[in-house]
């Protein structure tokens, strides 16, 4: 389904000088600021920060929903940040992944049908993604509630589901925002389990989160501050 | 499950107005022609037993209409009113609506029983007088007209037997009725009533031109009005001006109300859901389907809804044309509320582009907010 091939190590996202400011009411707030950040392919890295200091707008701006103010993003070789709405919703189809911390399943699909979803949405054909999104609950370990509705699942298992749909079209990125963040401790767990076993098997992931214990088990986390990149370093 | 009843209240009122708008009028169409008869000759200036006025040599009149080729048959009605004796002679002398007619061509009644009014001293009677009179077919009694209040006595009277029972076409619920020959009722009359006669219906030849044939009679009787069954329609049109004004002012607010409330429903759902919808937009989904999944929610609301308010409507029409039925000097076959497949469909169709509008604005709302900002604000609440 994805057409663009990343070889190991190059680049899959390159954002050069971002910065994106709103206006609320009279003031203008600058969320974020001279950042830029390259992610290679494979790479899995963290993006912290206090509350406030931008790295949720980061993480949209790096994941096209949001348009930077100035700079630009490249992602799989393709410059993205001056697409149209609906190139931008297409490329975010096919190329980016998303995991949010609420989950948002919807509510009268089955597990497999929200896996489905994306998949259905790229055209790909009834068996070809039932048995992709079969496959991919599977590698989440939900392979036998695939049939259960969001509200039979557990936090830990929808966020699961999450992930298996932000898979589903094998995307060269996987975003996360606090991934754990709605999660216990026990099944926050389970999901930095499930990141680093997509990380070890080559996904691109980059997260967002408060979480010591998930930016630790990334190989790199970059540090935010007011809405610039304070500091970027591996992880041990 | 309250939402999906008040869509449905609304969708029965609605389909109650379209059959309203267009029931009456059918159904006095429908009865119109119920016999065949497409041309009804009165007194000039008259509607058929609007007044007394009655036509005067009305064999001769009878006979003309017959020549004409395009006219099949000729139905002279005279209309009055007799009174019948008490059984015991006692007591106050039953009213009832009277109608001479010829019997093997006459239009205004359906034998239910007996034997039709053949005879000289033949009566058929509707099932009002027979509860009223307590008679039974095959009783003699001593019917009257015209009673004279000074002399006290009556203009003539004639024992006559009641040989069946029918339906009347064009009387009123519990209006009592009795039928007999025409030449019966004109001969209690006396010499007021020799020969004359209230209306004369006529049945054209089929494919014959009715207007032609209207036109020819009141050339013919200059002192008679022909009345076609279209230019009856259109004096009804005129008279149910305010019927059909009423049925669209309501109908237009019963449908403004489900619009109302569908897109109060979608807006709700979508206030709820806007997370959700964020989240559809950033993994992909284009924003048309975004839209179009609202919609169809408002359409499903309404597809829930109408099969329910179309039986609901239903009902109700048959409650109020029981109401309406007893409306005073309004024929007992017709219809306020006449069911017709058109008015069904109408109603549909309404509702149809109701509820897919209705979807429309909160579907566009949904889908146009900013995802990062949405998402943001959801993160926060």
């Amino acid at each position: 389904m994805n057409a663009l091939t990343i070889a190991p190590g190059a680049p899959v996202l390159e954002a050069q000088s971002l910065r994106r400011e709103y206006r609320m009411g009279d003031e203008r707030v600058v969320a974020v600021q001279d950042v830029s950040l390259s992610i290679a392919a494979g790479e899995y890295a963290a993006i912290v920060g206090p509350s406030g200091c931008g790295k949720s707008t980061l993480l949209n701006l790096l994941g096209v929903i949001d348009r930077p103010t100035t700079g630009s993003v490249r992602i799989a070789g393709r410059q993205v940040e001056s697409l149209s709405d609906a190139e931008a919703t297409r490329f975010r189809l096919l190329h980016v992944g998303f995991v949010f911390q609420r989950f948002y399943l919807m509510p009268a699909l089955s597990a497999l049908e929200n896996v489905e979803l994306p998949m259905s949405e790229a055209g790909m054909a009834r068996a070809e993604r039932r048995a992709r999104a079969s496959e991919l609950l599977g590698y989440v370990g939900l392979g036998k509630r695939e049939r259960h509705r969001p509200s039979r699942l557990s936090g830990g298992e929808q966020q699961r589901v999450a992930v298996a749909r932000a898979l589903a079209n094998r995307p060269s990125l996987l975003l996360a925002d606090e991934p754990t963040g709605e999660l216990d401790a026990r099944t926050g767990t389970e999901m930095i389990a499930l990141l680093e076993r997509l990380s070890a098997d080559g996904t691109t992931i980059v997260v967002v989160t408060h979480d010591e214990k998930l930016a630790r088990a990334t190989r790199r986390v970059v540090h935010m501050l007011d809405g610039r990149v304070e500091r970027d370093e591996p992880v041990r | 499950m309250l939402a999906v009843l008040g869509v449905a209240v609304s969708a029965a009122m609605l389909l109650d107005m379209v059959m309203l708008a267009t029931g009456m009028r059918q159904s006095l169409r429908s009865l119109l022609l119920s016999r065949g008869f497409q041309l009804r000759v009165a007194p000039k200036g008259t509607l058929p037993f609007d007044t007394e006025a009655t036509l005067d040599s009305t064999s001769a009149l009878a006979a003309r209409l017959r020549a004409n080729p395009d006219v099949v048959s000729v139905s002279p009605v005279l209309g009055g009113h007799v009174h019948v004796r008490p059984r015991s002679g006692d007591g106050a002398a039953l009213t009832s609506v009277a109608l001479g007619v010829e019997s093997t061509v006459q239009g205004d009644y359906e034998l239910l029983n007996g034997g039709d009014a053949t005879a000289d001293d033949a009566l058929v009677v509707n099932d009002a007088f027979l509860a009223a009179s307590h008679r039974r077919i095959g009783d003699s009694l001593t019917v009257a007209v015209d009673y004279d209040p000074q002399l006290r006595a009556y203009a003539g009277t004639r024992l006559m037997r009641l040989t069946g029972r029918a339906r009347f076409l064009y009387l009123a619920a519990g209006q009592r009725a009795v039928a007999m020959p025409l030449a019966t009722l004109q001969s209690l009359g006396g010499a007021a009533r020799a020969d004359r006669s209230s209306l004369v219906m006529v049945r054209a030849r089929e494919g014959a031109d009715v207007e032609r044939t209207r036109l020819w009679i009141e050339r013919t009787f200059p002192r008679s009005a022909a009345i076609s069954t279209e230019t009856a329609m259109r004096q009804v049109d005129e008279r149910l001006s305010y019927f059909r004004q009423l049925a669209f002012i309501l109908g237009s607010v019963s449908l403004i109300v489900g619009f109302l409330l569908v897109t109060t429903l979608v807006t709700v759902s979508v206030n709820e859901r806007l997370g959700e919808i964020a989240v559809l937009r950033a993994i992909g989904v284009a924003r048309h389907r975004v839209v179009t999944q609202i919609v169809l929610e408002g359409v499903a609301i309404m597809t829930v809804a109408t099969p329910l308010g179309l039986a609901l409507g239903l009902m109700t029409a048959r409650w109020l044309n029981g109401i309406l039925a007893a409306f005073p000097g309004l024929p007992e076959a017709i219809d306020f509320f006449l069911f017709q497949p058109s008015a069904a469909w109408a109603s549909l169709g309404m509702l149809a582009v109701s509820g897919v509008l209705a979807g429309v604005y909160p579907s566009w709302r949904g889908a146009s907010q900013p995802i990062a900002t949405t998402l943001r604000q959801e993160a926060i609440g």
